[in-house]
């Protein structure tokens, strides 16, 4: 089971095209759309907006994204109307960004707090820290040789392969330096095809995490 | 003098009816410096209402009170259903069960509701929006029970000064909604939900008297 999401937008184009992007990273989430008014019209629908968080609390809670302010305040007030208010968290982010932030952290697993924390983190991309030098740890240089390089699938797939690991993981392209956990900040990176990436682990499966890695890149993530 | 549901219910089909009267000149307001939907919004949203009275009206004015709020909820999209509807929900929650509508009565369901809208909407005084008429429509109703006014004494106080806090809305910057995107270029325009709530207390003031 996974945290559901729910994506409160003005435009139901906006909302279900935004679900069908955020599902493409993270397949086994439940993302319900619920945008615009029931007669197709823009707004936003609070009868609507309810019946889709219950829809997508699949038992682990779930997170609320928004676009514009009043779809905040039907959001917070579809919570504020369920039997329990606490299973549900209006998240602040960015809608876009935020949707698959969130996506990728519900597929990895983490609870809804965390979740909306991705959302909220992912407003703030330049919010990284240079990671310390990774002493103890392990480090593995690959070649992207895949088209797109890192971009959203890839770094999807990558961040979901890596939390399953017990391991810290950067990923570093000349000065700049990712969060492994965060699609947006490996997005961010720009890696593209041909570019040489420094993935460090720390952590007790770190060689693990990196192996793992090392396959998938070297498999062109599949694709 | 108190008032009874049926009274209750009377002053939200007055309301309604001002709503429709002046459902053109709410969304030209809100044309000017929002999405233009202001005015077709509220006037779904009590259209709604008065078909949910006409279906059966609770017996207290509580129970009124919560039936225009989830109406309002559902009905009336933009930033006005939510932060309506969690003013009569508020202000009906403060009523509970009780049968008559005293002047200390509505004074809590006014604060209550009043508070419901700074919650939901986390505008203070001066950000532009309907706070800006209700924050002295709130103070103005409290002075005139302090001086001994019956409902309708302090309603029409809390419309007076409803009208020139939605007035004063012209001068300021918009911080909150659609219209702070427009920053400086908004002023000069009044707030369409300062009006409507402007709008809404004149109404009630009127209905009980």
């Amino acid at each position: 089971m996974s945290v559901g999401i729910v994506l409160v937008s003005h435009s139901a184009k906006l909302a279900e095209g935004l679900a069908e992007l955020a599902a493409q990273m993270a397949p086994d989430v439940t993302i319900v759309p619920a945008g615009g008014l029931s007669d197709g019209s823009i707004g936003t629908d609070y009868d609507e907006v309810v019946a889709a968080t219950q829809r997508a609390d699949r038992g682990d809670g779930v997170v609320l994204l928004y676009d514009l302010g009043s779809a905040q305040m039907t959001a917070e007030l579809a919570v504020e109307s369920l039997a329990d208010p606490s299973a549900a968290i209006v998240a602040d982010g960015p809608l876009v960004e935020g949707a698959i932030a969130a996506a990728v952290a519900a597929q990895a697993g983490q609870d809804r707090k965390a979740v909306a924390e991705a959302a909220a983190a992912a407003g703030i991309p330049e919010d990284l820290e240079p990671a310390e030098a990774t002493a103890g740890g392990a480090e593995v240089e690959l070649e992207l040789r895949n088209d797109v390089g890192l971009h959203a699938r890839p770094a999807a797939v990558l961040v979901r392969t890596l939390s399953e690991f017990d391991a810290e993981v950067t990923v570093r392209l000349g000065d700049q330096e990712a969060d492994g956990r965060s699609v947006l900040a490996l997005m961010s990176l720009g890696a593209r095809q041909g570019d040489r990436i420094l993935l460090r682990a720390r952590g007790p499966q770190a060689a693990a995490a990196l192996q793992k890695a090392k396959e998938l890149v070297d498999g062109n993530f599949g694709e | 003098m108190t008032c009874k549901a049926e009274g209750v219910a009377a002053a939200v089909r007055a309301a309604a009816a001002v709503v429709a009267e002046h459902r053109a000149e709410l969304v030209e307001l809100d044309r000017a410096i929002g999405d233009g939907d202001h005015g077709e919004n509220l006037n779904r949203g009590f259209t709604a209402v008065v078909a949910a009275l006409d279906a059966g009206a609770p017996d207290t004015p509580g129970g009124v009170l919560k039936l225009v709020a989830t109406t309002l909820i559902s009905k009336v999209g933009g930033a006005a259903g939510p932060l309506y509807g969690t003013a009569f929900l508020r202000a009906s929650a403060k009523l509970g069960a009780a049968a008559d509508l005293d002047v200390p009565a509505l004074l809590d369901a006014l604060r209550a509701g009043l508070e419901g809208v700074q919650a939901r909407g986390k505008a203070v005084g001066g950000d532009a929006t309907m706070v800006d008429a209700l924050i002295p429509a709130v103070s103005a109703a409290e002075k005139a029970a302090e001086d001994g006014g019956d409902v309708a004494a302090v309603l029409t106080a809390a419309a007076d000064a409803a009208d020139r806090g939605a007035e004063s809305t012209v001068d300021l910057v918009p911080r909150k909604g659609r219209a702070s995107y427009l920053g400086e270029r908004a002023v000069g325009h009044l707030d369409p939900g300062a009006r409507s709530s402007a709008l809404l207390l004149r109404a009630f003031a009127e209905a009980a008297r």
